[in-house]
């Protein structure tokens, strides 16, 4: 047995391990029984339980919003930060904003919700702001998580990509800023986009920060979603579950079949340009 | 009008003015004040008792009396050294973690092997379908697990059913229910780094490897694992870091023996009401995890400058 072979078939292994319990929610979501385990026949009713029920729609709601605001509040900075880790090597200071950076990435959740909520709470009797806890707070949190991630992948762009293109600008006379906005920007206008869909679900996802710096009124969906789940397996979840992975299945695989197709044509006017 | 001008352009040779310092600024102040100073707060606050007031600790520095006294309360980290109950919760939160990302590493090294040795046109669809599920909600793919480990779950009915065993195994709310639980959430993020590395691997080297008559497994230890350490070190931290302070996976499937640290945080503060230790509780998971987080930030950054 060779080691490619042993390696293809863990590939294949683990993609099963990766599925099989997407697939067992999204079959069972249809299954008529109360009893999530035991198949009693095909029926939908379950996806209309879940559009009947209020406190989740307003989650979803809440959710979305943030999400929204997150993720482009993360992309604007976190592009910026990018931009300056990787334009403007070793000012001062520039190893403090490369921990800040990576440092999120891979912090404990309870210790970075634990750490804004005090700061939130501590601003609150320095400042009176922020007054009380909500959407607001949740949105500062969200963002501050999400540049990391919209930092490392645009950073990683930003490094591989033809630096000359921007010094021949630069020698042409273009200021710095026009260079960014009109050579920069969009080289990288793919980076920010998978970024921002990046820090859209890691937003919608979070349920650890959002419980602890949140307030009445500012429920999100996976706070709805825990506080069902601790007491069992419920159907209406499983339901859920179904719609969440066929969304995010079919945009990824949409916006997968676009840049190939954009790829393509890339390919296809290079060739006509060089005359091949 | 030339006099303004002029005053303009002293005033852009400020340092605090310069176009290149203040797009610095941006995002400099933002984490200073979201990510570091919170804490230097969560720090101040150890050394607080707790009190029931709004907010719930002391004030470190009070002025009264015409004195200014500042008390430090160790109290917390002494509860925290006396309780064996926070020893043992550190203890098995670095004993899962450890584990998990050792499973992590097994299964998704010959993964990202797999997929960086697949054609070219498959090798965009592998490495999507591996990243896929970490987009989709965490919390439902964990909840997955309960409906599949439960006493009455999908495997206990299908072994039942097969009369392999005539009584369930109990797997769920145990702590083989949280090692699962966590290598199925983390491993993409192990994959992720590991497949980079790969993709970088100079090619040659394993040839020549071969061609000098060394077997596959040789080559394999001897070229391929020295030359992807950077990608198993920042592998290896993505996963171990955040499972060692992981919250819902053993609220969810771990049972009243699973002891996490990350748990038990989140007791102190919803339930008991404590804030002073919580604070103390993530004081000693920081210091605990400063040195992965800044190996990982070694590691993160030579990723990323062998890319350019």
């Amino acid at each position: 047995m060779n080691k490619f072979s042993f390696s293809k078939m863990m590939l294949w292994l683990g993609l099963v391990f990766l599925y099989a319990p997407m697939l067992i929610l999204i079959i069972y979501s249809f299954n008529e029984s109360r009893l999530v385990t035991v198949w009693a026949g095909f029926s939908t009713k379950w996806y209309g339980e879940l559009l009947r029920n209020d406190k989740l729609l307003d989650a979803v709601g809440n959710s979305l919003q943030i999400a929204f605001f997150s993720a482009s509040g993360a992309v604007v900075l976190g592009t910026l930060a990018a931009y300056v880790l990787t334009r403007f090597r070793g000012f001062k200071g520039s190893t403090l904003l490369r921990g800040m950076i990576t440092a999120p990435l891979v912090m404990p959740e309870v210790i970075t919700g634990l750490s804004l909520l005090l700061l939130f709470v501590a601003m609150a009797q320095l400042v009176g702001w922020p007054d009380g806890r909500g959407m607001t707070t949740i949105w500062i949190a969200h963002t501050t998580f999400c540049t990391a991630y919209v930092a490392v992948v645009v950073g990683s762009r930003l490094s591989e990509m033809d630096m000359s293109i921007e010094e021949a600008a630069r020698d042409l006379g273009a200021s710095p800023i026009k260079v960014f906005f009109q050579i920069t920007l969009p080289i990288i206008a793919p980076a920010l986009i998978s970024g921002w869909l990046l820090a859209f679900t890691l937003s919608l996802d979070d349920l650890v920060i959002a419980s602890f710096v949140s307030g009445p009124g500012s429920t999100t969906l996976p706070m709805v979603v825990f506080s069902s789940v601790r007491l069992g397996v419920s159907p209406e979840i499983n339901a859920l579950a179904t719609i969440i992975i066929t969304l995010v299945t079919s945009l990824v695989f949409a916006s997968w079949w676009y840049a190939r197709r954009v790829e393509k044509a890339r390919v296809r006017d290079m060739q006509r340009i060089s005359g091949a | 009008m030339k006099a303004l001008t002029l005053r303009w352009y002293k005033l852009r040779q400020s340092a605090w003015l310069k176009p290149r310092n203040s797009v610095i600024a941006i995002p400099y102040l933002w984490l200073l004040l979201f990510f570091l100073v919170p804490f230097v707060i969560v720090l101040k606050i150890s050394f607080a008792e707790a009190q029931i007031a709004i907010p719930p600790y002391t004030d470190l520095v009070t002025f009264a009396n015409d004195q200014l006294s500042i008390n430090l309360n160790l109290g917390n980290f002494v509860w925290l050294f006396n309780d064996d109950l926070y020893l043992s919760a550190y203890l098995s939160s670095i004993r899962i973690a450890l584990v998990s990302t050792l499973i992590c590493l097994l299964l998704g090294y010959p993964m990202a092997l797999a997929i960086s040795r697949a054609p070219a046109s498959s090798r965009n669809v592998l490495l999507l379908l591996v990243i896929l599920p970490s987009w989709t909600s965490f919390l439902i793919r964990i909840y997955a697990w309960i409906g599949i480990l439960k006493p009455n779950g999908y495997i206990n009915n299908a072994l039942m059913g097969m009369g392999i065993i005539d009584q369930p195994i109990v797997m769920l709310h145990t702590d083989f229910a949280v090692y699962v639980g966590i290598v199925y959430a983390y491993l993409p993020f192990m994959i992720l780094p590991l497949y980079a590395n790969m993709m970088k691997l100079d090619h040659s080297l394993v040839e020549a490897s071969s061609d000098l008559g060394a077997s596959p497994i040789t080559t394999l230890f001897k070229v391929i694992i020295p030359l992807t350490k950077a990608g198993i070190i920042a592998g290896c931290m993505l996963v171990f870091i955040p499972a060692v302070g992981e919250f819902v996976i053993p609220e969810l499937l771990g049972g009243p023996e699973t002891l996490m640290i990350g748990k038990i945080l989140w007791e102190e503060f919803f339930n008991n009401r404590d804030w002073p230790v919580a604070s103390a509780v993530a004081i000693i998971m920081l210091a605990l995890l400063i040195l992965p987080i800044m190996w990982f930030d070694r590691y993160q950054n030579k990723q990323m400058e062998e890319q350019s």
